[in-house]
């Protein structure tokens, strides 16, 4: 059996609909999906100057949190998340590696001044988590133009995409050796 | 697809890191270096298709380091980062040939946008060199095979005039190769990736030709539904190739004139100027000159293109290029055909060194291309050339009546230069028939 994901909504961020993206992503990925509770100080990644918080020191410390060294784990957060170079992610992960990380902050309606939509939300999550668990599993972006690994820097082009793989993506995710070709670059 | 490289330059590791995380998912080979010296070394790594080099670093600054890449690499499409945001640096860093320029933090959004943008320039730049080396191979002109010293000292008048912009006038027999002479000027020329527009002006009634050479306006005459740009129009930047010079009308020599001396002219119907900048190679077998005198061509037209003149020897006066020759047309129809190069038995290169070629080079690949077709053996032997020397006449009794008419047609056609109109005059029938004749016998003009 294939190792587990671990999906930890991080210092008791609930939203109502989580249960139903853990069911989502475990009809998409190909292994068994396990949610843990996991709460820890979020002060040390915090930037004051940038009001955000870092998203590869966040990394770091989920790594740390992983139940079984075989396993992923993607972590979901409500705050906003950046790396060194840009202004924000909506997410962040390592290239064939353990961890993943999700920010629902710039996935909501409200803050692009439209009203809430949990439905919407809980959709563009699931897709970011799939995205991010993605990369973990050694994908690379694909230039499919509503394959979920497609690069996405606007929430809008995170809506036109689907929450699957593409067929190409898909075998690769089976056969980690036949990746497919790279996309353009994205979030 | 080949896997893209990057190298990214930054003194800050986490930047460094961010960076290569991001374009390794994005698909990136991706090499970093934490100053300028270090992203030197790492050069010889590369070719990188871009590279991302922070401006302000400890020792060799951006600025310096984007210099010192281009005295290696003066194509390398570099993207300046930088934490110091103002107009003058932006603009310094584009002026020594920069990509683009980016304020850190980077926006996901600009950063994909540039890289993309930067992608896309290097493919069509790489692109436009594969075309262009692509368009010199094809503006290479057909090989002109011609060893004797009359032809060598043809392919050096076409050197030293090539390089001009001079109009040529290219004289000879019919069948001698005027327009591989002229393809072979305008290949070597400056002008050589704008096209070469020949026009055969023997071969198209007058007033077909004016449309011809200048277009014409929607509703200029009956069946004129669309706009057309003539030849002329067509051949800016390039070169224009009238053929048969010497046959056109009093009236076309007058509009010609003009067209040369402004090259300016109106589509028939439309009273808008339309400019041209074409260089200007004619071709005739006729006596310019006679017909000067015999006012049938005018004499400021003449003179006007008559600034060079390339004379072409028949191939009876460089008997060394015929062997040359007819061995060049066995490879070229040998490849068309997908059979194995034949060669000549002995007495058939004796038959074709001893026979006076009226039609010139054409007469010698039009026959080449017959004995191909008929010949049986590894050899073309003497019977299987349609040709007679002088005093002998072709034996006929083999041949049915419908056989001997296609190889005088063929004949007829191949001494006036594939001229329908001459043909048929020598003929004897009208243009009509010929044409059905060569249609029915899959005559080649």
């Amino acid at each position: 059996m294939a190792p587990p994901v671990f999906v930890a909504f991080l210092n008791g961020y609930t939203p109502p609909w989580a249960g139903q993206a853990i069911q989502r992503l475990a009809a998409i990925l190909p292994c068994p999906i396990r949610r843990i509770d996991l709460r820890f100080d979020l002060r040390p990644y915090y930037a004051p100057e940038r009001r955000q918080h870092h998203a590869t020191l966040l990394l770091a410390t989920l790594l740390r949190h992983l139940p079984e060294p075989t396993g992923k784990i993607v972590g979901v957060t409500a705050e906003d998340l950046f790396i060194p170079v840009l202004t924000f992610v909506f997410g962040q992960s390592q290239l064939d590696g353990p961890a993943a990380i999700v920010s629902t902050y710039r996935l909501h309606n409200e803050f692009y001044g439209l009203p809430a939509d949990e439905e919407l939300l809980r959709a563009r999550t699931v897709k970011e988590m799939v995205h991010e668990l993605g990369h973990a599993f050694g994908l690379v972006h694909c230039r499919d133009q509503v394959c979920v690994m497609r690069a996405s820097t606007y929430v809008e082009e995170v809506d036109l995409k689907d929450s699957s793989f593409c067929a190409a993506c898909s075998a690769a995710l089976r056969s980690p050796r036949s990746r497919p070709a790279a996309g353009s670059a994205g979030a | 697809m080949n896997q893209r490289k990057i190298l990214i330059v930054d003194d800050e590791l986490s930047v460094r890191k961010s960076l290569e995380e991001w374009f390794r998912e994005d698909g990136f080979q991706v090499e970093t270096a934490e100053d300028g010296e270090a992203a030197l070394k790492k050069l010889p790594a590369g070719p990188f298709d871009i590279m991302i080099i922070d401006l302000k670093m400890p020792g060799m600054d951006g600025m310096t380091l984007q210099k010192r890449i281009r005295e290696v690499d003066r194509d390398a499409t570099i993207i300046i980062l930088t934490a110091y945001a103002s107009v003058e640096t932006a603009v310094e860093a584009l002026k020594q040939g920069a990509f683009d320029y980016l304020t850190k933090p980077v926006d996901p959004d600009d950063l994909s946008h540039v890289v993309r943008n930067a992608l896309r320039q290097k493919e069509l730049t790489e692109e436009n060199l594969r075309l262009k080396e692509k368009v010199s191979d094809l503006s290479l002109p057909t090989p002109i095979v011609g060893e004797s010293p009359k032809m060598q000292h043809v392919l050096d008048l076409v050197r030293t005039v090539a390089e001009t912009d001079s109009t040529v006038v290219i004289r000879g027999e019919s069948g001698t190769g005027k327009e591989l002479i002229a393809r072979a000027i305008h290949a070597q020329s400056r002008r050589r990736y704008f096209p070469i527009v020949a026009v055969n002006c023997g071969s198209i009634p007058e007033t077909l030709l004016e449309s011809e050479l200048f277009g014409h306006e929607k509703g200029a005459f009956t069946g004129a539904q669309y706009r057309r740009k003539g030849k002329i129009e067509l051949a800016h930047g390039g070169t224009l190739f009238l053929d048969e010079i010497g046959d056109i009308s009093p009236k076309m020599q007058i509009d010609l004139l003009r067209v040369i001396e402004t090259k300016r002219f109106t589509r028939l119907g439309g009273d808008q100027e339309v400019t041209s900048d074409f260089r200007l190679v004619c071709a005739t077998n006729k006596d310019l000159e006679k017909l000067v005198e015999e006012k049938a061509f005018r004499e400021d037209l003449y003179y006007r293109i008559n600034v060079f003149t390339i004379q072409l020897p028949p191939l009876r006066e460089r008997t060394g290029d015929i062997l040359p020759l007819a061995r060049h047309f066995v490879q070229k129809y040998a490849r068309a055909m997908a059979k194995p190069p034949m060669e000549f038995s002995p007495e058939a290169e004796a038959m074709l060194l001893a026979y006076r070629w009226p039609g010139n080079v054409r007469e010698l690949e039009n026959a080449v291309e017959r004995a191909m077709v008929i010949g049986k053996g590894p050899a073309i032997q003497r019977a299987d050339l349609p040709l007679a020397l002088d005093g002998e006449v072709a034996d006929p009794k083999d041949l049915s009546l419908e056989a001997l008419e296609k190889e005088h047609i063929e004949r007829v056609l191949a001494q006036h230069d594939g001229n329908v109109t001459q043909s048929a005059q020598v003929l004897g029938i009208d243009r009509a028939t010929l044409y059905h004749k060569i249609k029915r016998y899959g005559l080649r003009r």
